[in-house]
């Protein structure tokens, strides 16, 4: 169904208070009000949001999956930085 | 058919809760004809929770009227083993979905309704109805919100879509004036605070609906002969087929579950 009058839309879902909004998947409507009730159609029909957001996919800048290589490699050498070289004490509980 | 019908006894109470109950399922079902045929999966999906939201309507009016009955009758003896001469909603429940205009226009002239209808019943004297009309009205809060913007989309489309909406309003415009129509049998409970008078949600509801049908670039019928019948037991032909579809199993195979 992927038409010029009705373009593709991603959802986003805010579960709880205080939670980000999460992407859920994608929906076709014809404009943002017909959209985010699509979204509450399709994504919240088991109680699962609190708040949504719809986007047009066409205004997501996407990374380019053959430039992963440069992109997040140089990160993968790096343990460091993950926080998994101190001592934690107790008393500071989760972190 | 294989199983007799059940014989109801049509108190003022039972039978208004009976009506309402009548139309969210006979609504609610042909909602549910729409499952796997939407002109797409988002929609098909708005439709089948639209109908979902009404056959949970139905089933707490079909419940409350079987209690204040009391006669062993219950919510499937209700949907199931009345005839059509029994069945009291409203003849605008039961027209054939039709187009999606058609479908959409329906919805929009008994949501605008309902909306308006269920927050009023929610300062019933009878508790169980106010507590039916208070998870009631925001159910058909979102299903006026839907078939709203629809209307307006159909309407202030293209030439296709206005010339189908506006024939689903021509065709079902008569259809509208048995929503305010009140009988002695209802007097009597709106007198006594159990029942709101429909006909003082009349303007608001014009209102609303003349507004939504202006800015899809519509027009309502200046004919104003409304159809009545269905509130006792006069149906279109198209009650018996719908009727015969939803019944079928059980009126083939009483009681049976799984």
């Amino acid at each position: 169904m992927a038409t010029p009058n009705t373009p593709l839309w991603e959802v986003f879902i805010r579960s709880r208070n205080g939670l980000a909004h999460k992407h859920c998947g994608s929906l076709h409507a014809a404009d943002a009000t017909m959209a985010l009730q699509a979204a509450r159609d399709i994504y919240t029909r088991r109680g699962e949001g609190l708040s949504i957001w719809v986007v047009p996919s066409n205004a997501i800048t996407a990374s380019d999956p053959s430039e992963k290589g440069m992109m997040f490699e140089p990160a993968e050498s790096k343990i460091y930085r993950h926080p998994t070289f101190y001592d934690v004490p107790d008393e500071v509980g989760h972190m | 058919m294989a199983t007799p019908s059940i014989k109801v006894s049509e108190t003022p109470l039972v039978l208004y809760v009976l009506r309402r109950a009548d139309d969210a399922l006979i609504l609610g079902h042909r909602l549910s004809e729409w499952c796997g045929h939407a002109p797409a999966l988002e929609e098909d999906m708005a439709l089948a929770n639209m109908g979902l939201d009404l056959l949970g309507q139905a089933r707490e009016l079909y419940t409350y009227a079987a209690k204040a009955e009391g006669k062993g009758n219950d919510e499937d003896k209700f949907a199931y083993l009345r005839d059509v001469r029994q069945y009291r909603n409203l003849l605008l429940m039961e027209q054939p979905n039709g187009d999606f205009a058609r479908t959409m226009v329906r919805q929009f002239f008994y949501s605008a309704f309902a909306d308006r209808y269920w927050r009023a019943m929610m300062t019933s004297s009878d508790s169980t109805l106010a507590a039916i009309a208070a998870k009631s009205e925001k159910e058909s809060a979102y299903h006026l919100r839907h078939s709203s913007e629809w209307i307006v989309r159909l309407g202030d489309g293209t030439e296709e879509s206005h010339r189908r909406a506006q024939a689903a309003i021509d065709d079902l415009w008569a259809f509208t004036g048995e929503m305010f129509a009140v009988d002695d049998a209802e007097r009597d409970l709106i007198d006594t605070g159990v029942a709101i008078d429909p006909a003082s949600l009349k303007a608001q509801w014009l209102k609303t609906v003349a507004g939504v049908v202006a800015e899809a670039t519509l027009a309502l019928p200046k004919n104003d002969w409304m159809q009545q019948g269905g509130r006792v037991g006069r149906h279109s032909e198209h009650l018996g087929h719908l009727l015969s579809e939803l019944q079928s199993l059980q009126r083939t195979f009483p009681g049976a579950i799984w």
